[in-house]
């Protein structure tokens, strides 16, 4: 790696501070996709600033009805959290999903969706059940926060916080795997919440995660795994790579997006 | 350079170190505990897994200095003076390593699986959860074989130290 | 000793140290002063070079030297070889041009090494590497061989207009083309093998050190065979005499193949020590590796089979693209020719047999032998047209296979290799009964109702190792001789070392020599070490490779142990005052025939150093023997393989149900450890089958560079395997021992493509048969159905 100024601030209030004395730098949550890439010399910052020592950014709450998340807590403790379980199986069926075990014991909620891979799977989660992202500045909705590929609404002095999931009536994710780094070759997600059927879909946009409105739609208005069977996801927006062509992967999302559906 | 002080197996550590230095570089040189080894660039491998405070972490993708504080145990830290954990015993009585190279990340994989999932584990549990460990060698067969065995062997070791 | 001799299944003396995580790896180990080294590499797949400037570099903080070809070429350091002679049909040896250890005047694939930074420290010569300017002349990439091949695209190396190094070929045409004319049916396929990135889990790495007060390099490198590396880097690229070059290859985390050639790296750091005056550490990255490394396979092959109305094989003939990638590695031109063509018959009575390869340079990563080593390419070949004939002809696959199985021996093939002993019909019967063969249309019923398609594969695989008789390969251009060393030291006080030039990365040579020794000399495995690895204290070996360790290095084993037993019963007999022919060896004691005295081994290792009771004119002191073993043949391990999968026709996911492998290895000398070669060639040979993927884009990148992109086999892609074993002993050694290190890879792809393409109703799939792959296969079938 190039080298880099380091700085592991012990409160949120240290990482702001360190953060606007050092505009531009990286900061670093589980580390499990900024470290690899920084070791390829693919990142090259100049300043890190590590959040794993910040005790007020983990843990699992049941707040105002709906489930409070850390941004540093990681995907282990959200697949094992008797609250997430209890409030949202399918949440954290997925967090134990992602990577393997190693990976999960380092891998944070929050270094994901900041990151937003076209390929990650919380970001899924995240748009179907209409979460809201809280940042040392502001709240942002799900609907405005990913904005393309490996883009997000947050700016360069903000950090994540937490993640606030309204419970839903139902959340299913179900995923099909990219056989090499395990990744989501697709992954649908599809929460029956308060304000309607919500169909998010990782691994096949050309610009990240995506709501699939037609299936939105057919499901609102009948909630079965056959209710998609007359629609199509449209190839022409759809990735297309070395491990999945466009026509590929817009076929598995209808078949995922049945799966979710079934449950 | 900044200071790191934090336990590995069981031993008081402190140095200065560059910031980017990892974990598994902070083992294998400042340490010289070279069983724990570099296999990929990509997290892929597993062969760097170690236990960082109680959880399997792949230590090419920890830098040293979160560690401040932690506890670390490494392969060399799983016998107990001359005495072997059950899991490594289990690997020698399966044949479950061939060229080694694998093994530490493999073995302390294992035990961690045992951690979390006690010792009744199917083959199916076992394969999933081998999931961030790679072996060419061998073709895992005997691999999930040592883990169901040294399963059984570190459940009965907590009854009897019970 | 029967429960540690040969045949017993003897947990393995060397894994406490693996388990302890106190392996000797190159990676660990560290020479006082070392430096550190990192190669510059293209970026490019084909170019000239017009310039490269270092200068940067060499004012970069820590920097100790930067160095080019150029540098190589003035201290007259010679190129990479390759050490087997092939000849085309027109009698022309092989166009090879040159391979430098660092380029020349051209790049020509992307990984090609340009410059060598060496610093004090990794992170330095990283930083510096990155300042070394190269001005590149880009030309055109061809990455597979019809493009390299086409006139006027891309010249690689003048040597070989066309991109053509060899135009070879083996069998009789004419009787081949006259069988076909008469066939009552022909299966024609168009098969690409596939090619892989070995990929074993310790990088390549090296430590060069010179010490200047003694004009002494000692190299430390990942090898499989540390003497091959001593002569090479001695005699043909110059870097010391022998005598002034130790090489040692410590613990060695797998090779498979990769870690048989002699390659830039280890070359330059070699080089590199004397120049900087300090030790020089090279490790490989894996993305680096991935370069870097030789890849295995890569072959586009037309091949078909005629038989007669009855069934009955006439012929088979193919015509092979062999990709070499962009220069000649160490043995590369051998794979696709002599380990190729000559298992083309496999199991079978084919009467007739003709074979056409072309070996040619494309701007991609070297290829060469990669576990099987051709053997697998040609097996693919044979099984798939036994199938799909079988297929095609209505015929049951099994049955189709055992009519057409060679049933005396020994047999002689149309292409060089004679079959010594083997039962293939009792293989095929006992794969039959372990896989459960007669349920499977009710488990394919089963699997239909839950929406699944099931299917079954064969592959009766036969191939050639153990090798190789020096004689047979020299005469078919072979540079070197392919026995194998042992010397047996038998200590004062009764402990032996044996020093073997087989090199052990893997496959437990320390367990299994001291097994044979066990057995042959009555001494307990815990008072014998196996010493391997280093030049200095072996004196000269081989290595490690195409399944010759057990049939060749433990048959020297033998002969130096059937000498020490002569000698040992010479020096008894004086001790005893018996006649010296009346001295007889059981059990690990030398009994006087016809008296009721006797001693114990050790009581004799004694008495030889001792050398108080016997004429030293007549009998020297001392109890130590060698031998020089060369092989009367190659071996051939065979057996049947039948894998059994399910498709998720929705999404293409193949899941492997059950795997049985019934393998004929011959004497087998620790079973355990067999089955752990047999597990480990069928996982790769399913990863080679249906995950692994290695795929250049049209300007020569390398899309799939590390484990990302490229699908290594894990725990939840496969099986408990079910492994049996029949026994034909090996005639042509004295332990009977086939050999069994490459087995599985050889056998498993064409079980699993047939399994697959079963399941899909015969649908052909190329590999790897990845869930893309199958999808598209799964449509196109069951639209046919639909039509029919």
């Amino acid at each position: 790696m190039q080298a880099f100024d380091y700085r592991r601030p012990g409160t949120l209030n240290e990482a702001d501070l360190a953060l606007k004395a050092s505009p531009g730098a990286k900061l670093l949550a589980g580390g499990q996709t900024l470290l690899p890439t920084m070791k390829l010399r693919l990142a090259t910052p100049d300043s890190i600033i590590d959040l794993s020592g910040i005790a007020s950014l983990k843990g699992i709450a049941r707040k105002d009805g709906g489930l409070a998340i850390g941004a540093m807590t990681t995907h282990a403790a959200v697949a094992t959290s008797g609250d997430v379980k209890g409030a949202i199986p399918g949440l954290a069926k997925l967090a134990g999903g992602i990577g393997d075990p190693q990976v999960r014991h380092r891998g944070t909620i929050g270094g994901s969706i900041a990151n937003n891979d076209p390929a990650a799977d919380y970001p899924a989660a995240v748009l179907a059940l209409g979460a809201t992202l809280q940042t040392s500045k502001r709240s942002i909705s799900a609907d405005d926060f990913f904005q393309g590929l490996f883009a997000t609404a947050l700016e360069e002095n903000e950090i994540l916080t937490e993640i606030n999931f309204p419970v839903p009536q139902s959340f299913a994710y179900a995923k099909f795997d990219q056989p090499a780094s395990r990744f989501a070759l697709v992954g649908v997600a599809v929460a029956r919440t308060a304000g309607g059927v919500r169909v998010a879909v990782t691994g096949a946009g050309q610009s990240g995660v995506f709501r699939w409105t037609e299936a939105e739609k057919a499901l609102s208005a009948n909630f079965s795994a056959s209710a998609l069977d007359s629609i199509k996801l449209d190839a022409s927006n759809v990735m297309s790579d070395v491990h999945g062509s466009a026509d590929y992967r817009a076929h598995l999302v209808g078949v995922m997006a049945r799966r979710a559906v079934a449950g | 350079m900044i200071k790191l002080s934090l336990t590995v197996n069981g031993r008081r550590v402190t140095a200065d170190i560059d910031p980017r230095t990892l974990l598994v570089d902070f083992l294998r040189s400042n340490l010289r505990l070279t069983g724990t080894h570099v296999g990929c660039d990509t997290s892929q491998c597993g062969a760097c897994t170690v236990h960082l405070n109680g959880q399997s972490v792949k230590s090419c993708a920890v830098l040293a200095a979160s560690c401040e504080g932690a506890e670390v145990v490494t392969i060399e830290g799983l016998a107990t003076g001359t005495t072997l954990h059950p899991m490594q015993e289990a690997f020698r009585e399966h044949h479950a390593l061939q060229c080694g190279f694998c093994t530490p990340g493999m073995i302390m994989a294992g035990v961690d699986i045992v951690n979390r999932h006690g010792a009744k584990l199917d083959e199916a549990t076992i394969r999933k959860e081998l999931e961030g460990n790679l072996c060419r060698c061998t073709g895992y067969h005997n691999i999930v074989r040592a883990i169901e065995t040294g399963a059984a062997a570190m459940a009965g070791a907590k009854v009897a130290a019970e | 000793m029967t429960d540690q001799g040969i045949g017993a299944s003897v947990k393995r003396k060397e894994d406490l140290r693996f388990i302890t995580g106190k392996g000797q790896y190159v990676d660990d180990i560290n020479r006082h002063g070392q430096a550190y080294a990192v190669f510059a590499r293209s970026p490019v797949a084909h170019a000239t070079i017009n310039n490269i400037d270092v200068s940067e570099a060499l004012a970069s903080p820590g920097v100790l030297g930067v160095y080019t070809g150029a540098d190589l070429a003035a201290d007259k350091i010679g190129g990479l070889i390759c050490g087997w002679m092939i000849h085309s049909k027109d009698g022309s040896p092989m166009k090879a041009g040159a391979h430098p250890a660092l380029a020349q005047g051209k790049v020509r694939y992307v990984g090609d090494h340009v410059a060598v930074v060496i610093a004090e420290t990794l992170d330095q010569a990283k930083d510096a590497a990155g300042l070394i300017q190269v001005d590149y002349g880009e030309l055109p990439a061809v990455v597979d061989v019809a493009s390299a091949q086409a006139a006027g695209k891309a010249q690689i190396h003048d040597e070989a207009p066309g991109n053509t190094v060899y135009q070879w070929h083996l069998g009789d045409k004419d009787a081949v083309d006259a069988a076909f004319s008469k066939a009552a049916h022909v299966t024609k396929l168009d098969i690409v093998n596939n090619r892989l990135v070995p990929n074993a889990m310790e990088p390549r790495a090296a430590i060069g050190d010179y010490d200047a007060g003694q004009d002494q390099f000692t190299l430390y490198t990942t090898s499989q065979n540390p003497h091959v590396a001593r002569l090479v880097l001695s005699a043909f690229i110059g870097i010391a005499p022998e005598n002034k070059l130790r090489v040692i290859a410590p613990d060695v985390g797998g090779g498979f193949g990769s870690k048989i050639f002699i390659y830039a790296e280890e070359t330059v750091c070699i080089w590199a020590a004397k120049k900087v005056g300090r030790p020089v550490k090279w490790v490989a990255e894996r993305t680096e590796a991935f370069l870097a490394d030789a890849h295995g396979r890569d072959h586009v092959t037309t091949a078909e089979l005629a038989m007669d109305v009855s069934g009955k094989i006439l012929a088979l003939r193919a015509s092979t693209k062999a990709n070499l990638g962009a220069y000649l590695s160490t043995f590369a031109s051998s794979v696709p020719t002599y380990l190729y063509a000559p298992l083309l018959s496999g199991q079978y009575d084919i009467p007739a047999i003709y074979c056409e390869v072309d070996g040619v340079y494309t701007t991609t990563t070297p290829v060469d032998a990669y576990r099987g080593a051709g053997r697998p390419e040609a097996t693919f070949v044979v099984e798939r047209l036994i199938e799909v004939a079988a297929r095609e002809t209505g015929r049951d696959p099994a049955e189709f296979r055992r009519m057409n199985f060679i049933k005396s021996f020994p047999h002689q093939t149309p292409v060089i290799m004679a079959y010594d002993a083997g039962n293939y019909g009792a293989s095929l019967d006992k794969a039959l009964e372990m896989a459960d063969y007669k349920g499977l249309a009710a488990r394919k019923a089963e699997s239909a109702k839950k929406g699944k398609l099931r299917g079954l594969g064969f592959s009766a695989y036969i191939e050639a190792c153990g090798i190789a008789p020096s004689r047979a390969v020299g005469s078919l251009g072979a540079g070197v001789g392919l026995w194998e060393s042992a010397e047996i030291r038998v200590n004062p006080v009764g402990t032996i070392e044996v020093l073997t030039g087989s090199h052990s990365h893997g496959q437990g040579h320390e367990t299994t020599f001291a097994q044979v020794i066990a057995s042959k000399l009555g001494v307990p495995i815990e008072q014998v070490s196996i010493v391997h690895g280093d030049t200095d204290k072996v004196q000269m070996g081989m290595g490690t490779y195409g399944s010759r360790s057990g049939a060749v290095g433990a048959s020297a084993i033998v002969k130096a142990s059937e000498k020490i037993i002569a000698k040992g019963k010479r020096v008894a007999a004086a001790c005893m005052e018996v006649p010296e022919d009346s001295v007889d060896f059981e059990n690990g004691e030398f009994l006087g025939r016809g008296t009721n005295k006797k001693m114990t081994f050790g009581e004799v290792a004694l008495q030889a150093y001792v050398a108080h009771k016997f004429d030293p004119e007549v009998i020297e002191p001392g109890l130590k023997e060698g031998s020089f073993y060369d092989p009367k043949n190659f071996t051939f391990p065979s057996g049947v393989h039948i894998a059994e999968i399910e498709i998720d026709p929705e999404t293409g996911h193949t899941r492997i149900d059950r795997w049985t492998a019934v393998d004929d290895f011959g004497i087998l000398i620790n079973p355990m450890i067999v089955e752990g070669q047999v597990h480990g060639g069928i996982a790769q040979g399913v990863g080679q089958a249906m995950l692994e993927h290695t795929v250049y884009d049209e300007n020569g990148q390398l899309i799939t560079g590390s484990f990302m992109d490229y699908t290594m086999p894990r725990a939840d892609d496969l099986p408990s395997y079910n492994v049996a074993m029949t026994t034909t002993p090996c005639p042509s050694n004295p332990l009977g021992v086939k050999g069994c290190g490459e087995a599985g890879a050889i056998a498993a792809p064409p079980a699993l493509i047939n399994a697959i393409t079963d399941a899909l109703g015969h649908e052909d799939i190329a590999m790897p048969a990845t869930p893309q792959a199958v999808w598209r296969a799964a449509q196109k079938s069951a639209r046919k159905m639909a039509a029919e």
